[in-house]
């Protein structure tokens, strides 16, 4: 019976060890704290390394920079600047409000952004939205497209004294000021240079909140910053960002009050998400949109007369009742390129693409037939499937082409697996058939949604879609001084798409939130992201 | 036995090489990661190109191999693509895992001995009937179908429970999530505490026991469950090691932040360092439980030599 | 199906102990290797009116379970085979409007989410499912039964090899495989899935018809036949394997119960079967998530499946018993 009293021994270790493993959980929440669901960040949480949105929320809560987008509007208001000159659309005077400061003290001066914009151009830091300093004289030096920096700093920028800076541009770019609000332009103290890897795990910044904790891939708690100078003081007392890897789990919780707000509402719960929140849900534009782009560099789709068949394939989708029966209207049906978002003033104009946006499933089939039907008889869409709903609206486009062309067979899908592999097959330009492709927006203008999608070897042209006339008509906008007439040549060129249909406009997505009644006063911005600070408990 | 143990521990080195570089080959093969860190945006050629120099993506198969080998003796297990380090993650994510392995466990042992030995005791009755066919269902039911299903219910619609678990990932929390990734080996606990019980009920000790007149309770308790338990104290053993890793889709629907989640997001992003580095650790966890459960059969059961 | 991984544990209803003096076999510890005792019973072969098999026949005939769930599984293969005997619609013919309604004339299970029909893709779905479920199941048993008995017949640095190759195996994480094999084979066929399924699979069959040869080849039966002259070839097939392969088929029926709901558990994770095709793990993890909003749509896939794994699961039980003598 020796083995008898070992096995014994052994339930009893397995029991101890229970006990013991149950040991050191703190529980409890904390009053007036938000808690908010949250995606894990990507990449480190420095400003010009983050480019996704659940980074981008922390950012939001932890900076502020030269300008601010209107959490209503988008327009992009000064916030740490005081004025920003120009006499000839090139050279910027940068003049900075006294009065800010980081959380750990330190004066938020001229240096805070010339040596954070520095640190974000150069080649060596590895940051990801280096080329959003690409405008400025001297990027190719510090960011060359091969070989190694030859210089540090960027020259175009010069400190003046403590609250002036100037920024000398490469070109004449009359609207610059108004992409400042964006998160890689945030100022920097002086902890990040002198001890990244502490300020890394535990991010300072000059905005409404400071970073509490970090529980890497988990948790994070901010909590609001007393002293802090700005006039969007924090309404509660802090924000506890959860990680949820799937978001019907994060919707359970709201609905089971674990949670307080899910700002991305899963398309299976939409059915239900009147009857469970009430009025406690936001469903409002935000600047995204989602295309199927053709991929043009394969002669089977950018041959002429094939525009026939991408504008046929275009009315064979039955926008309205996907966007209805699927995402129960937390997507608009498409009618350009952009984004409602950006408000007319912005220079959005609903029906550009004319009657190639709407379902005429019999115009369709015979747009086809005259552009000599698809090629290879059949066509597939790919996109990744490892996030967001991809996998459902691509097969009710592929149900709704095959319906309208009468033969089940004609579009078929190809999930990809993972947002790496599908990055790479549309970089090494391996697709065949149409594919995914959204756009967010990285401030709220029309040219970008426009020039870095269609223009000639721009950086985000993933159908390597060419058109003279289209290139034409962006290089005029640009240089056009008054703000409508750039609109309405950033319009004209729009139509240029409406006409060879290089990418299919499928739909323009919402922000959609949920939030429980122990919160109040949720928005959303035009980014489709929280505006935490505002937030009520209570 | 001191031959045997050094033996096996011997070969668990050319093992430990042959999965790494597996997984290894199975996430190089998956393809470069670095442009789906730049968002939809194309990546920046420059600053893509100084990023695949940093994580050794440049350089030929076998050199990334051997370069991270050399880390890993080192006990260096790199950093995650969002600057993480994977010791950090790992310290994070092993302790919650093992936390609702153990709850697991615990969930297979009561509930699986109880109803095994019930059945057992009752073979061909409508016990026994009933048990086999309940475990038989539960068998054929996928994880993440019962997961969703018993999280809405106990969870959402008539609040019993937690539907998720938080960060701290209390022992209250995990019971859910614990039956849930309990259920399939719970099936074969009970039928192997069932075959077990059966057979040694007839066996000579158990006979001469009934026949000293010993009360039953104390036939079943002290007789009959502490011999049959040898093949379940086993079955136990291994199920620890599988259960520590593939926790995948409990741990997703449940929102647990342990290895399986890791490696979950380690896998969809292609993050080598992740990915290897908890594997590493598993399939030691997986090799040294197996060395256990041998080791332990033959301590359990005098009938077993090892040369 | 276990969430961690796509082996069914070791066949329970053994316990005999492993054979003593050399390594157990690792994952199954003593619950894997099974065939000690079989020794006695699989010996006579020849002279005797019934053997083993017939015996076996015998009980089965009479056996309810096996009646039963071979009666289901016949069925089942027979709407794979031939699914517009009982459904004539068109699975792929799905009209949005009609997306997650409930039953209507002429479809009696309602509309999933793309408003496909329920019943029509119910049917449909069996033969991939089903194909998935004996080819990885074939697969797997050969590779493994083959691997796994000359393992057990040579011994030794091959036996060593082996063992150590399968925990290679049992180490790659499900999905990170199924995403690798996925990312390789370009077009969702079957056979990636299939294939991947084997690779996972063959080294618990391994384990067992290694654990099995290991046991016959000590009986006297195959000393005398060596002693005969036989050489390798002739006593692993003629003597050898006849007398071994019945725990291997008892764990392979067992097994492709297993498959089939792991088929569903890669389509959750979206590594496994893509459309076209049509397949109840496809329809069960779109509709695992609808479970609020139309749980019809996970009801009859779901059912399909757990009355398919449960038949091929009985069957492998009836099988067992019917080859155990201890247990008549």
């Amino acid at each position: 019976m020796r083995g008898v009293a070992r096995a014994r021994w052994a339930v009893g270790a397995v029991a101890v060890a229970l006990v013991a493993a149950g040991c050191g959980g703190t529980a409890g929440e904390s009053k007036g704290v938000v808690r908010a669901s949250w995606g894990d960040p990507q990449n480190p949480l420095e400003p010009a390394n983050t480019n996704e949105v659940q980074g981008g929320k922390v950012l939001a809560m932890l900076f502020r920079g030269l300008k601010r987008y209107d959490p209503k509007s988008g327009a992009a208001e000064n916030m740490l600047a005081d004025k920003i000159d120009t006499s000839d659309q090139q050279n910027f005077t940068i003049t900075l409000k006294d009065g800010w400061t980081f959380s750990n003290g330190e004066k938020v001066t001229a240096h805070s952004f010339v040596d954070a914009w520095n640190y974000a151009a150069n080649l060596d830091n590895k940051q990801k939205n280096a080329s959003f300093f690409e405008y400025v004289e001297g990027y190719d030096k510090v960011h060359p497209a091969s070989g190694n920096a030859t210089a540090k700093t960027l020259p175009g920028l010069a400190v003046k004294d403590d609250r002036t800076f100037t920024v000398r541009l490469r070109t004449k770019f009359s609207t610059w000021p108004d992409t400042l609000g964006y998160a890689a332009y945030s100022p920097l103290p002086r902890a990040f240079f002198d001890n990244h890897a502490a300020w890394l795990k535990k991010p300072i910044g000059n905005g409404p909140y400071t970073i509490d904790s970090y529980h890497k891939g988990s948790a994070m708690r901010l909590t609001r910053w007393d002293a802090y100078p700005g006039p969007d003081k924090a309404q509660n007392a802090g924000v506890e960002l959860r990680v949820y890897t799937d978001n019907n789990t994060a919707y359970t919780d709201l609905q089971a009050n674990n949670l307080d707000l899910v700002d991305d509402i899963p398309s299976t719960q939409l059915k239900n998400v009147k009857k469970d929140l009430g009025d406690r849900y936001i469903n409002q534009p935000a600047g995204i949109i989602q295309t199927l782009d053709f991929p043009m560099y394969d002669p089977n789709w950018s041959k002429p007369g094939l525009e026939k068949v991408r504008r046929g394939l275009s009315m064979a989708i039955n926008r309205d009742q996907i966007t209805e029966q699927i995402y129960r209207k937390t997507r608009t049906p498409a009618t350009d390129w952009t984004s409602p978002a950006l408000g007319e003033a912005g220079g959005y104009k609903a029906g550009l693409c004319g009657d190639a946006c709407g379902y005429d499933p019999a115009a369709a089939k015979k747009l086809i037939q005259d552009g000599g039907g698809l090629p290879g008889g059949r066509i597939t869409l790919t996109s990744n499937v490892d996030t967001g709903s991809h996998r459902v609206w691509m097969d009710a486009v592929c149900n709704s082409i095959n319906n309208a062309l009468n033969n089940d067979r004609a579009c078929t899908v190809n999930p990809v697996g993972t947002f790496a592999d599908f990055r790479n097959q549309i970089s090494e330009q391996r697709m065949t058939g149409p594919f995914r492709s959204g756009w967010q927006m990285d401030y709220p203008l029309i040219q970008n949604f426009l020039q870095p999608l269609y223009y000639t070897g721009a950086s985000s042209n993933y159908g390597k879609f060419s058109s003279p006339q289209f290139d034409n008509l962006v290089d005029e906008a640009n240089a056009e001084s008054s703000a409508d007439a750039a609109n309405a040549k950033f319009q004209d060129a729009e139509k240029i798409l409406a006409d060879q249909m290089p990418a299919i406009p499928l739909w323009y997505q919402n922000g959609s939130a949920g939030y429980s009644d122990r919160i109040s006063d949720v928005t959303l911005n035009p980014f489709s992201v929280p505006v935490y600070e505002q937030i009520k408990v209570g | 036995m001191g031959r045997y143990v050094i033996r096996r521990l011997l070969q668990m080195i050319p093992v430990f090489i042959g999965s790494t570089f597996l997984i290894f080959f199975m996430v190089y093969a998956l393809g470069d990661p670095v442009a789906a860190l730049f968002g939809d945006k194309a990546p920046d050629p420059a600053t893509a190109a100084r990023i695949r120099a940093e994580l050794y993506l440049d350089q030929p198969l076998w050199k990334q191999y051997g370069h991270y080998m050399g880390q890993i003796l080192g006990g260096e297990f790199g950093t995650a693509f969002n600057g993480q380090k994977v010791t950090e993650l790992m310290a994070d994510a092993f302790p919650v895992t093992l936390r609702l392995t153990l709850v697991a466990i615990a969930v297979e042992i009561v509930v699986g001995i109880v109803l095994g030995v019930l059945s057992g005791l009752r073979r061909g009755r409508t016990v026994d009937t009933t048990v086999l066919l309940l475990t038989l269902v539960v068998v054929s039911i996928p994880t993440f179908v019962s997961g969703y299903v018993l999280q809405y219910l106990l969870g959402a619609k008539w609040g019993w429970v937690s539907p998720s678990v938080s960060p701290e990932a209390r022992l209250d929390e995990l019971i859910l999530p614990g039956v849930v990734l309990a259920l399939t080996s719970l099936a074969y606990v009970t039928r192997l505490t069932r075959t077990s019980v059966a057979e040694n009920s007839r066996a000579d000790y158990i006979r001469t026991a009934v026949a000293k007149g010993l009360p039953p309770r104390r036939i079943i308790g002290r007789h009959l469950l502490r011999n049959s338990l040898i093949p379940v104290v086993t079955f136990i053993g291994t199920d620890v090691g599988a259960l520590m890793g593939g926790a995948i889709v409990t741990e997703r629907i449940f929102n647990i932040h342990g290895v399986g989640y890791q490696l979950y997001q380690g896998i969809l992003r292609q993050n080598s360092p992740t990915v290897v580095g908890f594997v590493t650790i598993l399939v030691l966890v997986f090799l040294m439980a197996n060395l256990v459960v041998d080791l332990l059969y033959a301590v359990l059961d005098p009938r077993i030599r090892y040369a | 199906m276990p969430d961690h991984g796509p082996l069914p544990p070791p066949d329970p209803d053994r316990v005999t102990p492993p054979e003593p003096e050399e390594i157990i076999t690792p994952a199954g510890g003593g619950a894997m290797s099974l065939a000690t005792s079989e020794a006695e019973t699989l010996e006579p072969v020849s002279g005797k009116a019934r053997s083993l098999w017939s015996d076996a026949w015998h009980d089965l005939r009479r056996n309810p379970v096996f009646v039963v769930s071979a009666l289901i599984i016949l069925f089942l293969v027979l709407i794979a085979l031939w699914p517009g005997l009982i459904a004539g619609g068109n699975p792929l013919t799905c009209d949005l409007a009609k997306a997650q309604d409930g039953p209507a004339p002429g479809h009696p299970f309602g509309f999933d989410a793309q408003g496909c029909d329920v019943y029509t893709r119910t049917v449909h779905g069996a033969r991939a499912s089903i194909t998935v479920g004996i080819c990885a199941t074939a697969g797997a048993t050969l590779l493994g039964s083959v691997l796994g008995g000359l393992a057990g017949y040579y011994g030794g640095w091959w036996d060593a090899l082996l063992s150590r190759l399968a925990d290679v195996f049992f180490g790659i994480p499900i999905i990170l495989g199924g995403l690798v094999f996925l990312s390789v084979v370009p077009s969702g066929s079957l056979w990636p899935v299939v294939g991947f399924i084997v690779l996972l699979g063959w080294p618990q069959i391994a384990r067992i018809a290694r654990g099995s040869v290991v046991t016959v080849k000590q009986n006297d039966y195959v000393q005398a036949a060596r002693a005969l002259g036989a050489g390798d070839r002739r006593l692993l097939l003629r003597h050898i394997a006849p007398n071994a392969v019945a725990p291997v088929i008892v764990v392979a029926t067992i097994a492709l119960g297993t498959y089939i709901a792991l088929e569903a558990t890669l389509s959750f994770l979206g590594v496994g079967l893509k459309p076209p095709t049509v397949s109840w793990g496809i329809d069960i993890s779109s509709a695992s998530v609808q479970i609020r909003n139309a749980p019809h749509m996970l009801l009859w896939p779901a059912g399909a499946l757990s009355i398919t794994v449960l038949a091929f699961i009985m069957l492998g039980d009836a099988v067992r018993d019917a080859l155990d003598p201890k247990l008549r």
